[in-house]
């Protein structure tokens, strides 16, 4: 099932509907990637609320995404990771340790608003 | 000729030689009972209880034990051996001892058999085919009951210590306390991280500062799991900041070579606290115009 991508002011929001394969994995990573060059987007938001699994290729392919996207010059924040999700992640070493991480997407576009504000401090 | 004859009686009904063995029980209640209530204190069991108290158990025990043997039913002694394990279990009473003491009724019965059976070997023989299986099920079932007894306080008190062991406290807005305190197992520290899980997706937190004071001791193992702990809270949002690592806790690790590199560490509570306080942006002042 492909992930519906939507666009909100600066951001993205990929809000993950069901559990994913490895091939819905890999095109959301290049739809996001693509999309946020298009849109000339700040930051993006991949919602995993829905997913009661994360397994290492949906944690690599995340990983990259968020490498990927700050090459093209914006954030990612994953958010909605479920406790046990969260839990059974961190038991198989799966910490996403290079990515932002946050409660909901509320919580997420506060991080990205707040980011955004330091990076104009800092003169971006 | 005697293998003939003990042969021809086992053919015989022992619910005869029972009755006999039962009333020859009776009879000898109290010479029997006192030998017993002597031999525990010679082997020095249930050091825990005093004479009296071991004469009085010994009488019920006693009396359990030939009425087992008159009726073949253990349920009544069942039930008086999960009373009694109730009442010695939190004096201290070993397994050994409640073991012993049976085993020791026992000899006790089986050697006023043999004095009152040592004429006719083959009488004595019946009397010991229908006495051994019930005293052997009698030992057996005093054993387990005691056993099981144990087994359910543990279990019990396992369990208050668990809801016991971990609290998650939110002391402001979308800040959490939690204190552990005690010997962290692998259990216990996945216990403890979905427990913190839970707490910080029902209140929103966004740091959580995580008190180990009352941790007496740190290995690699214990340490692995803090660090899982942050991992998965930093997985839903949440930065956690660790205080009250001791100098000993502290030295300890560094020596193992622990990696707490990711974590946010403070010397107690307090600091946590306030720490906490700032990367939510709280500010404590004292109102200068105090009266």
């Amino acid at each position: 099932m492909e992930v519906p991508i939507l666009k909100q002011g600066n951001y993205l929001i990929a809000s993950i509907q069901s559990a994913l394969t490895d091939a819905d994995l890999t095109q959301l990573r290049d739809a996001l990637v693509a999309q946020v060059g298009r849109f000339r987007s700040r930051g993006v938001i991949v919602d995993v609320t829905a997913l009661d699994v994360m397994d290492s290729f949906a944690v690599r392919t995340i990983s990259a995404l968020a490498d990927m996207i700050k090459l093209r010059g914006a954030e990612t924040v994953i958010v909605g990771i479920q406790p046990e999700v969260a839990f059974a992640m961190v038991q198989l070493g799966l910490t996403l340790s290079a990515v932002a991480t946050a409660l909901d997407l509320e919580e997420g576009l506060l991080f990205l608003n707040q980011h955004a504000t330091a990076g104009r401090a800092r003169g971006r | 000729m005697a293998a003939q004859q003990s042969l021809a009686t086992r053919n015989m009904p022992t619910d005869d030689l029972l009755g006999e063995l039962v009333s020859h029980l009776r009879q000898n209640r109290t010479n029997l009972r006192e030998e017993w209530a002597r031999r525990i204190t010679e082997s020095r069991l249930l050091t825990a209880m005093t004479k009296d108290e071991i004469f009085v158990e010994a009488t019920s025990v006693y009396d359990n034990y030939v009425e087992v043997l008159e009726t073949g039913s253990v349920e009544a002694l069942q039930a008086y051996a999960r009373n009694l394990s109730e009442r010695i279990i939190p004096r201290g009473v070993e397994t050994n001892e409640v073991v012993g003491i049976v085993l020791l009724l026992r000899d006790v019965l089986a050697r006023s058999l043999f004095q009152k059976y040592q004429a006719d070997f083959a009488l004595l023989n019946r009397v010991l085919d229908a006495y051994e299986p019930a005293a052997n099920r009698i030992a057996n079932t005093v054993a387990v009951g005691f056993v099981q007894e144990r087994e359910r306080v543990i279990r019990q008190q396992a369990e208050a210590i668990r809801e016991l062991s971990t609290p998650v406290l939110q002391v402001r807005e979308r800040l959490l306390i939690l204190p552990i305190i005690g010997l962290v197992d692998s259990q216990r520290a996945r216990q403890l991280t979905e427990q913190l899980l839970q707490g910080i997706r029902a209140n929103r937190a966004k740091v959580v500062v995580m008190d180990i004071t009352g941790v007496p001791s740190v290995d690699s193992i214990v340490a692995n799991h803090l660090v899982q702990t942050v991992d998965a809270s930093r997985l839903l949002g949440a930065s956690v900041i660790v205080t009250g690592l001791s100098p000993q806790i502290a030295q300890t690790l560094v020596t193992i070579g622990v990696d707490l590199a990711k974590m946010n560490t403070v010397g107690d509570l307090q600091g946590g606290i306030e720490e906490a306080e700032r990367l939510l942006g709280y500010k404590v002042t004292t109102p200068t115009d105090l009266p």
